[in-house]
């Protein structure tokens, strides 16, 4: 059974349409992560699916609910960490997990669960003296309270330093091993592909592609990149002598290989420029080399998005609900 | 269904909340103390008597009878001024609103029958100096009756209308009550309810099973209890400092409980309704300040001109100082159980009104 049913979602404010007819689906245990830019209308759709916000078209089903109209006893099963989760300044995560426990009427150990998000340490800290990570962590405990059947993460670790940042993973994957179902959104590829069973890339209200990390590159990458520390000359070369996509960020030229024996003729071209290389690898295409190419090509190049993703037809083809 | 336990939890993080926040407290509790203890102070010394300058050129017997009375009564003193002076220079100098001149051969005139005056110096701007000539005035009709050795046969006694006189701050401690049940959960709820809303913090709320009613219930509650410290805090204060005559009549209650109600509701109201925590502090303040001076806070409302006494009459905190008057002071309950019947009716109105508007989520 689908913990979550989406089917051809709509909303607009005003003339904005923040999501623009997406489905997919979330089946029980799995992590599905929605990907895209700020304003790609990632919160507006989750914000749906937890009863925050109404509809104005499409079907939305979660644990078989309308969100909307059964919030009120739906989120007794729901664990929601809100974009910006925040809580009263004076209050300590200790006193806060309490707090929802009463609320919800269940009996918790608050130790346990500040815990289980390694937040022990700063239970009886003031909410406002704690650092981001902490907070964005009470966040997490709060939503655990209830033993909820589905948790909703929006953006659970934006703002936080890279060490927060990962320190939260680390908790996130630790409930995905007790067989939580999550659903999470972000802008970080790098999130997406260390948490997520499946990712739905979404831009300007519509779900671009969707898959598991594994199948959306097989699909969409590019498969194999030769990369080398160089510098923008040397990236300029290599794609003039050999007419290979050559891309080059801060001293990494990286040659993307549509077939085995470009390898050579990259590396031949390395090695003729006469210019200063190091550290030649192989490595395959991340779910970022195709997230910036399909994404930032939308807002760079239309024609190369269209091109990338294989225009509408297909776009749909792929679509969760069409594969399950 | 309302849950007790959900209400008792949220007022449990609020009251925490609350009692954390120093500046909160002081608001709330020691801020109408030193209201009490401001204008206490100031018109506590407003019935005391009077000085009065007096230069005396005479030094007989009458002009010393006369002093004698100028000094000995309830309402004004005399300090002598040295005859080598100017007298009216000195008044000047002084910048005193009375004086009092005895002419140099005042006693012999005054035995000889012979008319004399006395000059009253006063300025017609400053409030004591009809005080002042109306004194000097009885003092001298009495003098010419005596030199006359007529019988009285009218005289005056005096009476209050209670057994014990009315002081200002009799007054003041009701109305500050008033005051600060009103001006606390207005500001508060006023900025709670627009900051929760533009930090999301009703958005939160609203995923767990806490009610809007049980949300407000528990504010209602603490402002309940902190206005009925805040009022054991205030008749003691004024009963130990200024004397202030209360009684605490049982009618008291429903005044310490409605009066929070409703205020809290109408902050929430103000707050939820308004687009921005500029604009829900600028909608609190118009509705506040204007009630807050004219409701008999710091001054009794038969005071003020009879248009203003309308305007106080559709004022919601006139009913609650208005009720409290009537039941620590004047014992008239009837008129009280009024006064708590108009508020209960407006309170259940805006109650209402805020939980409806109220809103934890958008569309």
């Amino acid at each position: 059974m689908s913990a979550i049913e989406v089917l051809a979602l709509e909303k607009s404010y005003g003339e904005l349409k923040a999501v623009d007819g997406i489905s997919f689906s979330v089946t029980k245990g799995e992590v599905f992560s929605l990907l895209g830019p700020n304003g790609a209308g990632k919160t507006t759709t989750i914000e749906v699916l937890e009863g925050l916000r109404q509809r104005d078209a499409g079907q939305v089903k979660v644990l078989g609910d309308d969100p909307w109209t059964k919030g009120y006893d739906l989120h007794k099963k729901l664990g929601i960490i809100p974009q910006g989760f925040t809580f009263f300044p004076k209050s300590t995560p200790r006193e806060a997990v309490i707090y929802y426990a009463t609320l919800f009427g269940v009996k918790v150990d608050p130790d346990e669960i500040l815990k289980k998000v390694i937040l022990e340490d700063a239970s009886k800290i003031w909410f406002e003296n704690l650092s981001g990570g902490q907070k964005q962590k009470l966040g997490l405990a709060l939503a655990l309270v209830n033993k909820p059947d589905l948790l909703f993460l929006d953006e659970p670790t934006t703002g936080l330093d890279p060490q927060a940042r990962r320190n939260m993973w680390e908790v996130i994957r630790g409930l995905e091993k007790e067989g939580h179902t999550i659903m999470l959104t972000t802008h970080y590829l790098e999130e997406a592909e260390v948490l997520s069973d499946r990712v739905a890339i979404m831009n300007h209200g519509k779900i671009i592609i969707d898959g598991t990390p594994k199948e959306i590159s097989e699909k969409f990458g590019s498969g194999e990149r030769l990369e080398v520390r160089g510098d923008e000359k040397l990236a300029d070369h290599v794609r003039q002598k050999t007419g290979l996509e050559v891309s080059y960020d801060k001293g990494l030229v990286s040659v993307r290989l549509r077939d085995k024996s470009e390898a050579v003729s990259a590396l031949s071209s390395i090695d003729q420029s006469g210019l200063p290389w190091s550290d030649l690898r192989t490595r395959q295409d991340s779910l970022e080399d195709i997230f910036v190419r399909l994404v930032g090509g939308t807002i760079e190049e239309e024609g190369t998005f269209s091109q990338a993703s294989g225009a509408g037809p297909q776009d749909k083809g792929t679509r969760a609900k069409e594969e399950r | 269904m309302a849950s007790f336990n959900r209400v008792i939890a949220d007022l449990k993080v609020f009251v925490r909340g609350y009692t954390r926040n120093k500046v909160g407290l002081f608001f709330s509790l020691v801020f109408p103390i030193i209201l009490i203890l401001l204008f206490g102070a100031i018109f506590a010394g407003g019935g005391g008597p009077v000085n009065v300058y007096v230069q005396n050129q005479d030094g007989g017997l009458a002009s010393t009878m006369f002093l004698k009375y100028l000094n000995n009564n309830s309402t004004t003193t005399v300090t002598l001024v040295a005859n080598g002076q100017d007298f009216s220079q000195f008044l000047l100098a002084h910048s005193a609103n009375q004086g009092v001149f005895i002419p140099e051969n005042f006693t012999n005139e005054y035995i000889s029958h012979q008319s004399v005056n006395v000059t009253v110096y006063s300025n017609p701007a400053d409030t004591s100096s009809p005080i002042v000539v109306e004194t000097v005035g009885s003092i001298i009709s009495q003098m010419n009756l005596q030199g006359a050795q007529v019988m009285y046969h009218v005289g005056v006694q005096q009476d209050n209308i209670k057994s014990q006189s009315y002081k200002y701050i009799d007054f003041l401690i009701p109305g500050l009550i008033g005051f600060s049940v009103l001006t606390s959960p207005m500001f508060s709820l006023v900025n709670i309810s627009s900051e929760y809303k533009k930090t999301k913090l009703f958005k939160q709320l609203s995923l767990t099973p806490l009610t809007k009613t049980e949300w407000l219930t528990s504010k209602i509650i603490w402002y309940v209890v902190l206005g009925m410290i805040s009022f054991v805090i205030m008749t003691q204060v004024g009963a130990a400092l200024f004397g202030a005559h209360l009684d605490y009549a049982l009618m008291i209650i429903p005044f310490l409980i409605i009066g929070p109600l409703f205020f809290v509701s109408l902050g929430m109201l103000v707050g939820t309704i308004s687009k921005s925590v500029e604009s829900a502090a600028v909608v609190g303040n118009l509705i506040t300040f204007p009630m807050m001076f004219l409701s008999g806070t710091f001054f009794p409302v038969s005071q003020m001109p009879m248009y203003l006494q309308n305007v106080a009459h559709v004022l919601p905190l006139f009913y609650m100082i208005d009720g409290l008057n009537q039941a620590m002071i004047y014992n008239n309950f009837g008129q009280a159980l009024f006064d708590v019947e108009v508020l209960a009716v407006l309170s259940v109105i805006v109650f209402v009104l805020a939980v409806v508007f109220f809103k934890w989520r958008e569309d």
